[in-house]
This record gives C-alpha cells, structure tokens and sequence, in this order.
C-alpha cells in the first residue's frame, strides 16, 4: 500500500504511513532493520514480488484513481518533488524551489541529469507540457483541482520552472510531486485529448527507478532496474507485480514464500495466523499508522444531530478503545481529528471525550431526551422515542462490526439503533451524496497536507462534494481559507492546531481510529528503513546479499 | 433439415436484438455508473472531469439512445474502447482472455464427459449395488462442495505443506529461463489444481444425468430385445442402449458451450487465472459498459448457436426426429 515516493496527487490512493516505533512497541515485532552489514554488503540483482489484489487500470497514474496504478506509476515516474522519510516535501527532479515574497510565485530549479529511459533528456519544457496536459479540459484526470489554481507555468530556461498564482495557495509545492509526462511522447495526444489510447499507457517511459519491461493483463506487470537513475541504479533488479484477485490466494502465496512482499496483512493474519517459527524466519512484519481514518458521521441536516450536546453524548456512549480491540485486534490507534499524526500540523491538545455512559444521559437528557416511559429508550418531550438507522457499506467486515457494537453502546444509553448494509454505489449514490442518512460509517483519506478545505468547507456541501456530514462553521470556514492561503508553515499550524480543536468538540463525526498498515517484507530484504512515511520511501536502497538472492534480475 | 436450420438462424437474430437491448437497460439500471468508480470518493478528485467524462461516454442521452448509438457501432463488429483508464478496445481485452479460457474449459469438458460417461454406465447397469451407491455419496459431496472451499483445502496441501504443486498463477516467474520441457511441465503444474476443482464439480451433475438417461433406456424394449436374442450384455450396453442413452446429454453438452466461454469466475479469482470470468465480473463491478456488452454479445450469441447445434444434431443423431419433419421435433 504504501507507494515508493511522493505521488502527492493521489492522496486517498496511498496510504504511507507513521511508524510509531514499531520495532519495540509491539509484543511480535521483528527487527525491521539490519543495515547493510548483516547478511553482507549491498549487491545488485534479485527479483522483488509484490501481490496486487486489483491489476492497474493503466500505465499514465495521473488518468488513474485505483492504489496499483500509482504504486506501480511511482516507480515508473518521478516528480519536481517527493516526500522524504518524515512526509516532508524534499527535491526530487527540481533540485531547489524558491517562493517569491508574497507567496504568488514558485520557481523551481531543475536537476541537469535527469534523462528519460528512452535516453532523452528531462527539461523543463516537460513540466510545463505536464501542467498543459493536466488542465487541457480533454485529459481525463480525477485529480486536478491543484493545477487549475496556477496562472501560468514557463519555462524561463530549460532547467528553470517558473509557476505563477493568482492567490497564495499552501499545497502548490505539493502539487508538483504530480508525475511529469514526456512531451516528446505524448504532445500530440495530450492536444487531442486522446491521452488513454497513446503507447505511453501501455508502454511507458518515465524517469523513474525502474524501467517498464512488461504488463500482461490481469497477470502481471514487471518492471526492471533503471540503470541511469539519476539518485544511482537501484539494488533490485527485476520488480514484479503479480496480479492474485483473491485475499486467501495472496496469503497461501506468501506462506509458500511465492510472495516478497504484502502491502497489509488483516488483524487476524498479522497477530495469530502469521505468529510460527517458519514465517518469522521467512519474513518481517512491520506496523503503523495507515494514511486514513474511520469515523461515524451524523446527518447534521437532521435536527436531533444539529444539537452538538446530541453529538456529544455519542462521542461519551462510544468507547474507542473497545472497537480497536473488537475490530481491529488492537490494531489501530485512538484519534481525534482529521489530520494525519505525527504530521506537523498534528496536534493532540484536543478535547477527548472518554467513555462514560452516564455522562452521555445526562447529555441526552439535557437536551431533551429523557426516558419518560421507563421502558429504557430515551424520548422527546412528544414522547417519540429515539431511533436511528446506522448505514455501511456492505462487504467491509470491519464497518459491520463497528456498527455491532455502536448499536448496543447507544442501546446502553437509551437510543434504539438499527443497521442497513448496502451495496457500494447504491450507498453512496441513494443515501451519502443525497444525505439520506441518520449516521454512517465510513473511512476517509487523510493526506500529508493538513488542507481539508473540500472536507469541512460550508461551500462544499452539494451532492456531489465532500463535506458528507453538512457542516458549517463561520471559524472553521475562515480558519480553512486563511490555512490555504499560507505559504508560511508557522502560521498554518496556527489555523490547523485551532480547527482540529474546534473538530474535536464540535464533533461533526465522531472519529474513531487510525488504522494500522500491517506490511509484511521478505527477510533476505535488507536496507527496509521504517519511517513515518512508510517503508517504501527508500526503496531504491533496499538489496539482498548476493549469497542470498533467489531470482535472476532479468 | 437445412431449412429448418436456416429459420432458426434468422429467428435467432431479432432474439439477439432483444438480449443485448434488455442486458443494456439492466446493466445501466443498476445504481452507480461508471464514472462513479473512474472519479473516486475523493477529497482531491475534480468534478468536472466527471462531466465531461459523461459527455464523452454519452452517459448524459437517454438509455434507449445510447444502446441505439452502440448497436450501430456494434453491427459492425466494432465494440468500442473500455471505459477505464486504460481505454484499450474491448475486442484487444476479451481477445487476450479468451485463450486461457478457452483451452481450461476444454480440457475440463474432457475429462468430465471422459469420466461422467463409464461413471454413470456403471453405476446404472449396476443400480443399487455398492459401487452404485459409493458413486452416489461421491456425486452428492461433489455437488455439496463449494469450489473456492475445495480450492483453498487443495492450496494448502499441496501448495503450501507439500510445495508439489504451485498455488497460483499460470506460469512460474522464472519461466523464460527454463527449457522447453521444463516450460511445459511448470505450465501444466500450474494447471492442475485449477481443472481439478472445476471438474470435480462438474463430474457430479454430468455423471448423474448419464446414469438417469441409461436408466431410463436400459427399461426399453429393445433392449430386452437385444438381451432376447441372445447378445451378449456388454453388447447390449455398448450398442443399443448406450447410443440412445447419450442423446439427451449431446444436448445438455451443446448447452454447456456459452460456458466453455464464460468462464469460471470463483476458480480464475482463487488461482489468479487471467481468464473471461474474471474479466466479466469486473467490468460489471466497474460498470464499464462496453466491455459487459461485448462479452453478453459474445456469451449470447454462443447460446443460441449452441441452441441451434443441439436441436440440429439431435436430429442428425436420431432419425425419429431427422424424418418426423418440423412437427416431430422435441
């Protein structure tokens, strides 16, 4: 799941995560770092396998939304900018970037030695056929909101990018991680607007680590080491991604050791069903916080959840730790806001509301929902009881029992709770966007930028938009366009450090846990380097001893 | 006969009309539509791009438009590009499945016609005795056995206890390297787990249709005719009741073609077999239209040509029907 570099663009798609030191805090951690002198000196060759549950939709990531296209574009292709080990922005193609004063103008200063595998040179008339193709109005790109507030990009020599905006916006370097196209490939397609049907989408050629060998349909797709990677030829030869459609399937695999590589084990998997000798032999186990959360959003359109005393008892009649341990298997972490930990604009000076069933009545009560009749469901002044329905989609095993057990905290404190399951589309599409809902459960991505204008915006409450749970607050409206607008980091944790506040008591959701990514690697892997950013953000470096290596690297 | 044939046929066209019009209005009944899963649940993603997206597809016409605008296209064989990122044409993607497929489910119809046939003679000629019946258990555990369950069981025995056999996939990542002997055995390893469990499903229900239909013909009066005159049994049970007894299972052959095609969307998703199983079900899940077309197209077409092979060789098979003329027919 975590994919090798910053492919900034793609958000939701990956899922990096924070390594809270996982080497010593878990009871069955293995060592996740050898360095390069155990097992012997860093060679190059070998094979990496990685099972992919899903094949990619295709091989230009930008015209793509699904997680194994980016994880394989971010091999293929680079950006201006990555993320380094800690989810800072870090150069990448651009060796520097330089802000004007008033924040309107961006100029990056590119690498002189960065060539495209088909031997081209990179210059800077690529990034600007990037931005071109990316905001031609033909090019099907699910994410492009970042390149449609640029004024203008130019190319002031051909290793100088100069971009120009209107308004300062905070996440215009992080844009730039977006993967840089060849124009000398794809000019007359991107005019065309016929992007999907070029070569490129088929047969790359980007600037990346690794060179595209081969992509056999619902197969696999093989990479191979690109020996003029500007940061120096990768140490694993051949990179493999195997497509295995069933979840059991790539688990067998990996107990045959067939597999190097699973991006998440499940809760079970990793605490019971991987714990013999043989697999911590054969592999490494590691886990942190994944790139997401899960949460329990109220219709605030529907007045009992208008009421934040209403919001609030649910926040005390639920208990978090409860659903980790039922659910996850203790496998996730307790949050309370949107903003992803160990990020700088994280803070965890919040209020918590604990468990606390009695504190919940007296909410309830407070705001009007006493049980009047003594048959232990609370009831307004009309004496209607109070009766939610709690949706989910269906198939998510961990959101159907997250709902199990909400229901019965709530029918602790009065409140009769039923629960629909209903098939992805026809949730989103019937119930979500139309909000057609009393409370849900569902997941939402959290990105390295604390920007989540589209989230808790009072403008981005149409049907089609983000903010699900309808919320409006004048401050936190504000607070998110001032945030926006910053290109000072200092003053931006301000803003975020006040709106996680206000979230965290305002409670327009209620936000359960971070989940754990539960990779598992190889053990004759070595240089692995667990870091908030995941572990493949050095791939690049990782090797396997020669003595060690199993496979030609082709 | 042939006119017979040649009416069937040209019924068979406003047939198809009527299947791919009905597919196309189920398939964009069904909630979600493509763009719903090409512009994901997404903070970042850009709505316009959905939009315009609509246009392009001509999502945004009534239905009865769109499946007018994709017969015309498709009368010409022409099916169009997928909807997904990858926009390659739909033709390109069922041609790269269609072989794996086709060549598992020939084997597969093989063996089981191989083994259902003897099974089901056997165990008819001998009703009742103890191979009859341990034949009978055989058959209803076989029925009662999910595939993936089987699937499964069968990976971690002889995948991952044993390591005799590899658990998925269809070739070994190594396979360019190896000799041409050395690739044809790790194909074929790579085979066997699959075609197992899809046969033994299959056995089941073919083996006991055999048995019924010998059954049936062993309590005919030709055949004690045959016994009458003095053949010997085997005689009686190879020539005169065997014959008739396969009549009813051509059909039932004929009818199992469209499958041979459809593929088996459990075994492909376990044994991650590149197949058209697989591909229909995601391009359903997707709602990527022309590609759920284009295979109904094909699958449907099969169906009522294997509709027209059965009744055909039925008649050729059996001369009650060959000279009973159009009336005598079924």
């Amino acid at each position: 799941m975590p994919s090798r570099r910053a492919s900034v663009v793609a958000l939701l798609a990956w899922a990096g995560g924070v390594l809270l030191t996982a080497a010593c805090n878990g009871p069955i951690e293995s060592r996740s770092d050898d360095g390069p002198a155990a097992g012997g000196p860093p060679a190059y060759g070998d094979t990496f396998i990685q099972a992919s549950i899903g094949d990619i939709g295709g091989l230009i990531p930008s015209l793509t939304s699904d997680q194994s296209s980016h994880e394989v574009g971010s091999m293929i292709y680079d950006g201006l900018v990555k993320l380094d080990k800690d989810l800072n922005l870090a150069p990448a193609m651009a060796e520097s970037w330089t802000y004007s004063r008033d924040c309107l103008e961006l100029t990056f200063k590119l690498r002189r030695d960065v060539k495209w595998h088909d031997g081209r040179p990179f210059t800077a008339d690529d990034v600007v056929f990037t931005y071109q193709a990316m905001i031609n109005p033909k090019t099907p790109a699910p994410f492009k909101e970042g390149f449609l507030l640029v004024k203008d990009v130019e190319a002031l020599d051909p290793y100088t990018v100069r971009v120009r905006y209107d308004k300062p916006y905070a996440r215009a370097v992080e844009t730039w991680g977006t993967y840089i196209l060849p124009k000398h490939l794809l000019e007359s397609f991107a005019a065309a607007g016929t992007l999907r049907e070029s070569p490129q989408n088929s047969r790359p050629v980007g600037t990346g680590p690794y060179r595209f060998q081969e992509w056999k349909p619902g197969e696999k797709v093989v990479l191979v080491a690109n020996p003029d990677y500007y940061e120096g030829r990768p140490y694993l030869g051949r990179v493999v991604y195997r497509v295995i459609p069933s979840q059991a399937t790539i688990f067998l695999e990996l107990k045959a050791q067939g597999v190097d590589y699973v991006s998440t084990l499940t809760g079970i998997q990793y605490a019971r069903q991987t714990e013999y000798p043989a697999f911590r032999k054969a592999y490494h186990k590691y886990r942190y916080p994944a790139s997401d959360y899960t949460f329990l959003g109220f219709n605030l359109r529907d007045p009992r959840f208008a009421d934040r005393r209403v919001r609030q008892a649910f926040a005390h009649a639920i208990n978090k730790q409860e659903l980790i341990d039922g659910v996850r298997l203790g496998l996730a972490r307790e949050t309370s806001g949107p903003i992803r930990p160990e990020t700088w604009a994280y803070t965890d000076d919040v209020v918590h509301f604990a468990y606390d069933p009695e504190k919940a009545k007296a909410l309830l009560a407070e705001a009007g929902w006493k049980d009047r009749d003594g048959d232990g469901l609370v009831e307004d002044r009309d004496g209607k009881p109070f009766t939610l329905t709690i949706r989910t989609n269906q198939g998510n095993d961990e959101r159907k029992k997250i709902a199990e057990i909400v229901q019965q905290r709530l029918k602790d404190v009065g409140i009769q709770a039923d629960i629909q399951l209903i098939e992805w589309a026809a949730f989103i599409k019937e119930f979500v966007k139309p909000r057609r809902f009393e409370v849900i459960v569902l997941g939402l991505g959290t990105g390295t930028d604390p920007d989540q204008f589209v989230v808790w915006h009072s403008s981005q409450r149409g049907p089609d938009q983000m903010n699900r749970t309808g919320y409006a607050n004048p401050e936190v409206d504000a607070l998110l366009e001032a945030g926006r607008q910053s290109c000072v980091q200092k003053e931006r944790v301000r803003y975020y450090h006040r709106i996680q506040e206000i979230l965290a008591e305002d409670l327009p959701m209620i936000f359960l846990y971070n989940r754990d990514s539960l990779p598992v690697v190889a053990s004759r892997i070595r240089g692995v380097s667990p870091a908030p950013a995941g572990l493949m953000h050095n791939f690049d470096k990782w090797f396997v001893p020669k003595t060690q290596q199993r496979y030609t690297s082709g | 006969m042939a006119l017979f044939a040649l009416r069937r046929l040209l019924l068979s066209i406003p047939l198809l009309v009527g299947i791919t019009f009905i597919s196309y209005v189920v398939i964009s009944l069904a909630p979600g539509g493509p763009l719903d899963f090409l512009t994901p649940e997404d903070p970042n993603a850009s709505p316009e791009v959905k939009e315009r997206l609509i246009k392009e597809f001509g999502l945004d016409r009534p239905v009865h438009e769109q499946y007018w605008q994709w017969l015309k296209r498709a009368v010409r064989l022409d099916f169009g590009r997928s909807f997904l990122p990858d926009g390659r044409p739909v033709l390109t993607k069922i041609g790269e499945r269609l072989p794996i497929t086709l060549f598992l489910n020939l084997i597969e119809m093989a063996i089981i016609v191989g083994l259902a046939v003897p099974i089901g003679v056997l165990s008819a000629t001998r009703q009742y005795s103890l191979y009859d019946k341990i034949t009978t258990v055989f058959v209803f555990v076989g029925f009662a056995t999910p595939d993936f369950w089987l699937a499964l069981l069968l990976m971690i025995l002889f995948g991952v206890q044993l390591g005799w056999l590899p658990i998925s996939g269809l070739r070994s990542l190594n396979w360019e390297y190896l000799s041409f002997w050395q690739q044809q055995w790790d194909f074929f390893s790579h085979l066997v787990l699959p075609i197992v469990v899809a046969t033994f499903g299959g056995l089941a229900g073919f083996s006991r249709y055999m048995r019924q239909s010998m059954l049936e013909v062993v309590r005919q009066d030709y055949v004690q005719t045959a016994r009458a005159k003095g053949l010997s049994e085997r005689v009686v049970i190879s020539k005169h009741a065997l014959r008739n007894a396969l009549l009813p299972v051509i059909t039932i052959l004929a009818l199992a073609l469209p499958g041979l095609i459809g593929g088996s969307v459990i075994v492909e998703s376990i044994f991650a077999i590149p197949g058209m199983g697989q591909l229909m079900v995601q391009s359903v899940f997707s709602r990527d239209y022309p590609v759920v077309m284009g295979n109904l197209v094909i699958v449907s077409t099969l169906t009522l040509v294997a509709n027209l092979v059965a009744d055909v060789t039925y008649g050729l098979v059996d001369p009650r029907i060959r000279f009973g003329g159009r009336r005598g027919r079924r």
